[in-house]
């Protein structure tokens, strides 16, 4: 799949798109379908599946107590490649694995290609692999048409994010705000400026993420990017008020869309 | 300056030692990075910068430390004459002090107000500490909870010198958590805020940083043997957790091809329990990608990282300077293990028979070097990194050797409270 053209079609419909995210193995795997099937239910855009990792540096704290959690329940690789596997079986949204480059750098890159591909992803996000090291992954992954999504952050210089734009494919990862994950984030005038930077490095759509909550924040950020990406709202929603909180909250999200 | 010290100073490619080191570090972090890259290299640059670093290091923290002849060890061992350098004797008692000041010098040429800092032991913490309240920085300290349960004294004496000091909960609650939790908060706080790692690990340019300044112990070093006992040792050693001393006394004996160096890392209840910290000597790391870098990591299959056991908190952890690293792979440095055990066998030794109280950390350096030392001629002779000293770790000490007294002593203070 071209996730570019995916993501152009899309936006024929919608003025912006919504990606969703979830941590494999946590709660459990069984919660996970659940989420999966509710994502399919609002009919989400695309899904960024986490795999866990014991050193989640980029992850805030919600997160990096869901990784551990999950590995210490016992979440390994053949069970997250058997979620995603059934995963994209079952629902039509484009799958993103999520994780950090450990996982690739042990798997060894043409492995890590192959079970994405054998998985049916059509792309990962990797924040902790920055371009320059990823050369050999990167080349790896167009020959499987998969997509390795770069991130551009509000602390990066033109000139750096001209380099991220260079291998951008599919969309490019717009992180708001510094910090890590989880905190809120403002929708105003300098992220806007920042966005605008972003648009020059780049020709592909842009995602932005961390720190969006509800449908309002989604319809604040049509016009600006092609993408909303939640990921901890979500995990709060469920993990405190419960599935039917957690519906409420994507129908929601979804009619951010439009 | 010779080829191999080249290797790690101005290295064909950027931040890497060998196929170690890296920077792999969320793009967010990439300008400041940069940032701390430029001023680092303007500082070496600046022929004025390491006599200003000299004389910090002499005005407030003892240096050149001393080496001591081990005369009665040496006897009662009945080997190779056993030399130690005195990095015990620094201000707040550790090898520490050489990195952290001189990482203030650089934050203060960055203009930076406010220092983070992780800590296992609490001994970089301190150090850190006593930095920040020197020159005039707001300090947060970012530990393990269970370092800050097994570490007390060194909390008291972090927040007595005005940081804060945050506990860890997340993953094991210890120093690889802590360093975690810094480069989250670095995250957000990067444009006032400097990260002084505390080791030589991390992301580029931190282990260049860390071992230009730790090379002070190993320059000192060779200078003082060469002085007396007007020779190069044979073999030269420290212990190994995340490796600054080792990487720091290594370095200026690193082109003298005839000086072996050996690296002496956890061996926790032994090798074959499983129960260590061994990463390049247990044969138990393998290559991986975390923290920010590249290097042997003590991980499973599939790249999680797995629980290091030692009795000295500075040496549990999961990873190793990816300098080591290089040294250990091209042959330069040969690595051994000590367990709990032996460790605590040498303090005893070297307490009794010459008066000095080794930290946990550096007596794996003194037993891996004396279970050498006595199968060794008498000519020949051993330098021993004394990285910290032991007094400041009573209440782990007291531990370690099972001190019926000190727990009576605990017991009526607790009583009395």
């Amino acid at each position: 799949m071209n996730l570019e053209s995916y993501i152009r079609e899309r936006l024929g419909e919608r003025k912006v798109l919504l990606m969703t995210h979830l941590i494999a193995g946590y709660p459990s795997l069984e919660e996970n379908w659940r989420m999966l099937e509710i994502m399919g239910e609002v009919g989400v855009d695309l899904v960024e599946l986490q795999m866990p990792f014991s050193e989640p540096v980029a992850d805030g704290p919600t997160f990096a107590r869901a990784n551990q959690s999950a590995l210490e329940k016992g979440i390994s690789l053949t069970q997250y490649f058997d979620l995603m596997k059934r995963s994209t079986r079952q629902f039509t949204f484009p799958h993103l694995m999520m994780g950090y480059y450990n996982t690739a750098f042990r798997l060894g890159h043409g492995a890590y290609c192959d079970a994405l591909s054998d998985g049916g992803s059509v792309g990962y996000i990797l924040p902790d692999l920055p371009v320059e090291e990823g050369e050999e992954l990167f080349e790896l992954s167009r020959e499987r048409e998969l997509h390795p999504i770069q991130l551009m952050t509000p602390t990066n210089t033109d000139q750096r994010l001209a380099e991220i734009g260079q291998r951008a494919a599919g969309f490019v990862y717009v992180v708001a705000r510094r910090g890590v994950t989880g905190s809120r984030t403002e929708i105003d005038p300098e992220l806007f400026s920042f966005v605008e930077r972003c648009r020059r490095a780049t020709n592909v759509p842009l995602a932005l993420g961390f720190g969006l909550g509800s449908g309002a924040d989604l319809k604040r950020l049509q016009g600006t990017v092609e993408i909303g990406i939640v990921g901890s709202q979500l995990l709060r929603v469920w993990e405190e008020e419960g599935e039917s909180a957690y519906v409420d909250l994507l129908r929601d999200l979804g009619e951010g869309r439009y | 300056m010779g080829a191999l010290t080249d290797e790690i100073f101005a290295p064909e490619r950027p931040g890497y030692f060998g196929s170690f080191g890296g920077a792999f570090v969320p793009e967010i972090l990439r300008s400041t990075l940069d940032e701390l890259i430029e001023v680092f290299d303007e500082a070496r640059a600046d022929e004025s910068f390491w006599p200003e670093f000299l004389q910090v290091m002499q005005s407030y923290s003892c240096r050149p430390t001393p080496i001591t002849y081990l005369e009665n060890l040496t006897r009662e061992i009945g080997g190779a004459q056993i030399f130690i350098k005195r990095e015990d004797l620094n201000q707040t008692g550790a090898h520490k002090a050489n990195n952290v000041m001189g990482q203030g010098l650089l934050v203060k040429r960055m203009g930076k107000r406010r220092v983070i800092a992780e800590t296992g032991a609490g001994q970089h913490g301190v150090a850190t500490a006593t930095m920040a309240a020197r020159f005039g920085l707001d300090c947060t300290i970012y530990m393990g909870a269970v370092d800050v349960e097994r570490q007390r004294p060194n909390v008291f004496w972090m927040e007595q010198l005005g940081a804060t000091v945050v506990a860890v909960e997340d993953g094991a609650a210890t120093l690889k958590d802590a360093i975690n939790e810094c480069l989250r908060d670095w995250a957000y706080s990067m444009e006032d805020t400097h990260y002084a790692l505390g080791t030589a690990c991390g992301p580029h340019p931190f282990p260049q940083i860390v071992a230009y300044f730790q090379r002070i112990i190993g320059l000192e070093s060779r200078e003082q043997m060469l002085a007396c006992p007007a020779r190069l040792p044979d073999r030269v050693y420290a212990c190994v957790g995340g490796g600054s001393n080792a990487t720091g006394l290594f370095l200026g004996f690193l082109e003298d091809p005839e000086v072996e160096l050996v690296g002496i890392e956890a061996g926790g209840l032994g090798l074959s329990s499983g129960q260590h910290a061994a990463r390049l000597a247990g044969g138990m790391g393998v290559p991986g990608v975390a923290q920010g870098y590249k290097t042997y990591f003590f991980q499973n299959d599939e790249g999680q990282m797995q629980h290091t056991h030692s009795v000295s908190a500075g040496l549990d952890y999961i990873g190793v300077s990816p300098i080591l690293a290089h040294w250990h792979e091209c042959g330069r440095m040969r690595t051994e293990s000590a367990t709990d055990a032996e460790v605590i066998d040498a303090l005893k030794l070297l307490m009794r028979t010459e008066g000095i109280i080794g930290a946990l950390e550096s007596c794996h350096g003194l037993a891996g070097g004396l279970r050498e030392a006595a199968t060794m001629d008498p000519e020949q002779t051993v330098l021993i990194n004394m990285s910290g000293r032991g007094d400041k770790d009573i209440f782990t000490i007291a531990d370690a050797l099972d001190d019926a007294k000190w727990k009576e002593f605990l017991r009526q203070k607790v009583d009395k409270l």
